[in-house]
């Protein structure tokens, strides 16, 4: 199978959300980043599927120059090549990013065959627009199943498992397809230091599209009301236990 | 100026959060709604008019041709904005409905203000909407204009309160122009899980543990409180990551969002990820050695220490208090 996985770099924010001064951006100078988690799970699932079925897996990012980091991650648990996407430091509304996916997608695949399966998360961390694996989808004319907590292919096709109130809803679509998972599809394994070593041989292309102006313009960010309460310490260690047996009485929970 | 609501239903009634969306498309115009069957759910609708999409192909969900009917409506109506509640569904249809036509789609919307509109609410004139959309699975908002003339909004679960009321919508009943691309991705198969004990979204306690709790055996001492609070246990990513306990008991951004009367974080430093799925908790209670852990800016009680002899003190309390 010849897969791609599309995953985006995000910065892990810790216990607080706060704002470059223009209001544009998180201050991330002191953060580190990271995978999407549902992205990370879309490359487990394809080296799931690689290591059943034998292929290939290529992983796109549109991102910083930094995001090649986020790429090597995916590289060290069984990606074989990476392409990043340079963002020009600014944020791509969701219509931009699926266009350039595409024009990457369309490149690659004349140059060396259809991908079976292109993976997304579901949405991602940061913005969560919710629509980028089916704009792709549609500019491709593939079938897209979104939000998956199952996969699994066979003769071809993919059937596809969704979480719904009660159980589950199965989808089964022909290959070619796009998918957007979840995470808790899987666990996701970590690298070895050997894969992590390999993975540094690998190759990475680099191409920087074009940005068109956002039709979803980003304004400013805002963080919410409701950062900062105080919390009333009822104790320190075992001696509290009464204090909150009291205020589990007093929520009518006890 | 009329605004099209997709309407979710389970047959009988009106999904609680196709109300709220209704709720935020009062803000811009007068709602007409879509429904994909269920002209009987129309109830509970305040507006003027229900189109009724009928068509046993559709009975099993299939997003392509939910986007269908609901295009054949726009072209029929002329909306000035579309909006759907921001469920899976919801944010599916809108999603390929903008794919389609190559609109701009604005997901999980809380506001929404038209810009140069001479006297408060409406798009009249041409004027952009401005939206206010929530980030991080609400950790954080943003401001966005959206540069289209038919807007696609959806709306943030929770954010505005259902529209209650009771109406005499007149039902126009149509059979959508499906084709056989349109049900290439339907449900082909329901399979129902039964889950055994209390489901952590509907918990009225849930004692959470974290990477504090050290192992999956330390999560004996919470199984034990949970037991005798009726509650569900959950946990933080840190924990899912590790192995010691399902996705499925994750609370959080990428988990479960729960909204009991009581959420009891054991261990648990309080990450904006985490505390986007259990902000909704009447009253939180942190149980953590570390007073300056960010958890507690989010809290409302404390409890500083060790929680592998508080939590078995509370445990033996309760049982205490219980015993006549
Ligand atoms: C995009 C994204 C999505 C995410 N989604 C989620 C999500 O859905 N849910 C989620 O939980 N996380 C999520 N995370 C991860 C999140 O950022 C944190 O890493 C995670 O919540 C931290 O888990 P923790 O609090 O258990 O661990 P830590 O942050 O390591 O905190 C452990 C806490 O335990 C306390 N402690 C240690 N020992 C004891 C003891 N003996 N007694 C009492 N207290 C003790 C410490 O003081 C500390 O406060 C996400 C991250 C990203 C980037």
């Amino acid at each position: 199978m010849r897969i791609l996985v599309c995953v985006k770099r995000v910065p892990l924010t810790g216990g607080k959300m706060v704002l470059t001064a223009d209001e544009q951006a998180l201050e991330t100078r002191h953060l580190g980043f990271t995978i999407s988690p549902h992205e990370e799970c879309g490359v487990e699932e394809a080296v799931r599927l690689v290591e059943h079925h034998g292929g290939e897996i290529t992983v796109l990012t549109l991102g910083p120059p930094e995001a090649e980091e986020q790429i090597r991650e995916t590289l060290a648990i069984g990606a074989d090549r990476g392409i990043l996407l340079a963002d020009g430091g600014e944020e791509w509304d969701p219509q931009a990013t699926a266009a350039a996916i595409v024009t990457t997608i369309e490149t690659e695949q004349a140059a060396g065959g259809e991908f079976d399966l292109i993976v997304f998360g579901n949405e991602s961390a940061d913005s969560g627009n919710y629509q980028v694996g089916i704009r792709v989808a549609h500019a491709l004319s593939r079938p897209v199943v979104t939000g998956l907590k199952g996969l699994s292919v066979e003769d071809g096709r993919a059937r596809c498992e969704q979480e719904v109130a009660g159980g589950r809803d199965v989808y089964v679509v022909p290959l070619p397809a796009v998918v957007t998972v979840l995470e808790g599809i899987n666990l996701p394994r970590y690298p070895s230091v050997p894969a992590k070593l390999r993975a540094r041989q690998k190759p990475v292309e680099r191409i920087s599209p074009e940005r068109p102006s956002a039709r979803l313009e980003k304004l400013r960010l805002v963080v919410p009301p409701g950062q900062g309460k105080q919390a009333e310490i009822l104790g320190q260690g075992p001696d509290a236990a009464p204090a909150v047996v009291e205020v589990m009485r007093e929520l009518g929970v006890a | 100026m009329t605004v099209l609501v997709l309407v979710e239903h389970d047959g009988g009634a009106v999904d609680e959060l196709s109300l709220q969306a209704l709720t935020f498309a009062r803000s811009l115009g007068e709602p007409e709604v879509m429904l994909v069957g269920g002209a009987d759910a129309v109830e509970r609708l305040d507006v003027a008019t229900a189109h009724v999409a009928e068509d046993e192909r559709l009975a099993l969900y299939a997003p392509g041709a939910w986007a269908s009917a609901l295009g054949e409506v726009i072209d029929r109506v002329a909306p000035a904005a579309v909006v759907a509640a921001g469920t899976n569904r919801g944010n599916e249809v809108l999603a390929h409905l903008a794919a389609r036509r190559d609109l701009p789609l604005a997901a999980n919307c809380t506001a929404v203000v038209a810009e140069n509109s001479a006297g408060g609410a409406g798009a009249e004139g041409g004027g952009l909407l401005t939206v206010t959309r929530v980030r991080w699975g609400g950790s954080l908002l943003e401001e966005a204009r959206v540069h289209s003339q038919l807007p696609l909004l959806s709306v943030a679960p929770h954010a505005l309160p259902a529209a209650v009321g009771e109406g005499a919508p007149a039902v126009e009943r149509f059979a959508p122009a499906v084709d056989d691309a349109d049900l290439l991705v339907r449900v082909a198969e329901h399979v129902d899980e039964v889950t055994a004990g209390i489901s952590l979204a509907e918990a009225k306690v849930v004692v959470s543990g974290g990477r504090g709790v050290g192992s999956a055996d330390g999560f004996g001492i919470l199984e034990e409180l949970a037991a005798l609070l009726d509650a569900a246990v959950g946990c933080s990513r840190v924990v899912t990551s590790a192995g010691w306990r399902p996705h499925t008991d994750q609370v959080g951004q990428t988990g479960t969002k729960v909204s009991p009367d009581l959420y009891i974080a054991c261990g648990i430093s309080g990450a904006t990820q985490h505390i986007a799925g259990c902000k909704g908790a009447k009253k939180i209670l942190a149980i953590n050695s570390d007073a300056e852990a960010p958890i507690l800016a989010n809290a409302d009680y404390a409890v500083i220490g060790d929680l592998t002899a508080i939590v078995p003190a509370i445990t033996a309390e309760l049982r205490k208090a219980r015993s006549p």
